[in-house]
């Protein structure tokens, strides 16, 4: 009996061990992941906000020692306020870029996915092949400006505005369709046995239901259309015309001494998505794998 | 009934996005292939046959980005495959940390790439950069990461991987979760250890996750522009032109025929590349 019992004794603490040692490797294990993070990932950030805080004699040196005084909020009102606000008006043409941009995309994408979903005969597959066409191929970058000029809108938000739209209309307009089969047929039988017709029932009744895509959607396409420097670049030139990437760019030769300030720009350019990140994170995550595996 | 209501999907819905996809990415996409062959000024064109095309793959300065920009998209899409998919398998584990590391993963694909490739251009400075100062302390010399000729190129990639590895790490962890639970239960009735589990069941069932992968930054990296003009603008040189970048230095140049080109040329590589890819694979996904 009392041999019984030490060995099961035994057993118990070597069990005990074993996890413990399993539990020490695990630590380790995590330990070092969290450092490789912090330095792979966590270092540029810190870099940029160090130095976005300091004076431009210390930020001369860009290095990442700790500011002797903080310069933060003189830091901020010096770019703002650089070359007659040029930052200013670069948030704002940015800003009705995006919204009208994703207006508009949300609403003739929602309507095309609806009718590929649903709509199915010979032409479906050549639509179809259309719309992904535009996922792989690069835009024309010469040919676009020479149609926004026939049509006078070279250089103006509505011609950039439709462009994003134009190039944003394809993925979104996937996710809508994939979207749509999960909402079932009887539903639309429902809506026109009862004298719905086909707008009542896209604006009444489906497009509510398409919600959860559609504010992925608008979230992936704000990012996407306020990060955008190449289409604002091409289609969109002009000193009045600014976006917010294109200061960044346009600051990389002026600033050139003046690191803290280049920072600054950085940062207060990094804030929009940082907050979408903070709110949204599960929402974007998940728009970004569903338009990848099906 | 389905063929009544056929009636009620209208196309009528399809027109405004139709007539703005077609107006703004069609037409310009299909009139490429005319311009490309012209001198052109946007209002004034002169057809000149295949020249802009000869002069493309004859003169260094241009063929020099058709050769660099294989490279920077199998370099870039090949280290966020396996960056991407080693993250993915760690993090699906029973980490206590798993969604700090994967969100600091993650968080820079939502950044401008402008203001990365800035914030990277300043730390690679050879002299008085972050990283060199570094490897300084650990008594390393390191290279001149964005002036050297021979890596300025890899430089730019390294970065566009660091900023893009999120997205792929992501992907994988969603196609790893969506692994049954009973095949881990047989494996485990069967006696497979940690790695059996990697090699023969998360490995080959990852495989769909993988090749969207592939796709993804495959093609992405082919038609990359915004970050190799932040950092090195093609340079040093033209050691780091890309189609994309040739396109826009042809276009500033005055030279709307030659970029035009450019662009017909990019439109080639990716057809010519990423669609017999994505058919290889989805071939080899029928097979497992």
């Amino acid at each position: 009996m009392p041999m019984k019992k030490e060995m099961s004794q035994l057993a118990e603490e070597t069990k005990r061990a074993v996890w413990n040692g399993k539990k020490v490797k695990q630590l380790i294990i995590e330990v070092i992941a969290v450092l490789l993070t912090i330095v792979v990932f966590g270092i540029p950030f810190y870099f940029v906000i160090i130095n976005a805080v300091k004076n431009t004699q210390e930020s001369s040196l860009l290095n990442m020692s700790w500011p002797s005084s903080f310069h933060l909020l003189e830091n901020v009102r010096t770019v703002l306020t650089a070359n007659d606000g040029m930052v200013v008006r670069a948030f704002i043409n940015s800003t009705l870029l995006t919204v009208f941009s994703i207006i508009i995309l949300v609403l003739v994408s929602s309507m095309a996915g609806f009718v590929l979903q649903r709509k199915i005969n010979k032409l479906s597959s050549f639509f179809n092949f259309l719309v992904i066409t535009g996922l792989i191929i690069p835009p024309a970058v010469v040919p676009t400006i020479w149609v926004l000029n026939s049509l006078g809108l070279f250089k103006t938000l509505p011609g950039i505005v439709l462009v994003e739209v134009a190039l944003g209309f394809p993925f979104a307009a996937l996710l809508y369709k994939s979207f749509m089969a999960t909402i079932p047929r009887e539903i639309d039988e429902a809506a026109l046995i009862d004298g719905c017709g086909s707008f009542r029932l896209f604006f009444h009744i489906i497009f509510p239901l398409l919600k959860p895509v559609t504010s992925t959607i608008v979230i992936l396409s704000a990012v996407g259309i306020y990060n955008d420097f190449v289409n604002p670049l091409y289609f969109y030139p002009g000193a009045e015309n600014v976006t917010l990437q294109l200061t960044l760019y346009n600051f990389m030769s002026m600033y050139k001494t003046d690191w803290n300030l280049l920072f600054t720009n950085i940062l207060l350019i990094s804030l929009p998505p940082l907050i979408l990140f903070i709110f949204f994170s599960k929402k974007i995550i998940a728009g970004m794998t569903a338009g990848s595996i099906k | 009934m389905t063929k009544s209501i056929n009636r009620f999907y209208t196309y009528y819905f399809l027109l405004p996005a139709g007539i703005i996809y077609f107006v703004f990415f069609l037409f310009p996409t299909i009139m490429s292939f005319f311009f490309s062959m012209t001198w052109w000024t946007l209002t004034d064109w002169k057809f000149i046959g295949l020249e802009n095309f000869i002069t493309f793959f004859t003169e260094p300065s241009l063929n020099i980005g058709f050769k660099n920009t294989i490279i920077y998209a199998v370099v870039t899409s090949g280290l966020k495959v396996i960056f991407g998919f080693l993250l993915g398998v760690f993090l699906c584990s029973r980490l206590k940390t798993k969604s700090f590391i994967r969100s600091m993963v993650f968080f820079p694909t939502l950044l401008s790439t402008i203001a990365v490739g800035i914030a990277f251009t300043v730390m690679m400075h050879p002299t008085q950069g972050l990283i060199n100062k570094t490897l300084q302390v650990l008594g390393m010399v390191g290279p001149d990461w964005l002036g050297d000729t021979r890596i300025a190129l890899l430089s730019v990639a390294l970065v566009d991987v660091w900023k893009g590895v999120g997205i792929a790490t992501v992907i994988f962890i969603a196609g790893i979760m969506s692994i049954p639970e009973e095949y881990y239960e047989a494996l485990m009735m069967d006696g497979g250890n940690a790695f059996h589990k990697f090699w023969y069941i998360i490995l080959p069932l990852s495989r769909p996750a993988m090749n969207s992968v592939i796709i993804l930054s495959f093609i992405g990296g082919l038609r990359s522009f915004d970050l190799i003009w932040a950092m090195t603008k093609g340079g040093p040189g033209f050691s780091t032109d890309l189609i994309a970048s040739i396109i826009y230095k042809q276009y500033q140049a005055g030279f709307y025929g030659l970029s035009t080109a450019g662009n017909v040329i990019l439109f080639i590589v990716v057809s010519a590349l990423a669609l017999p890819l994505y058919v290889y694979l989805n071939r080899k996904e029928v097979d497992v």
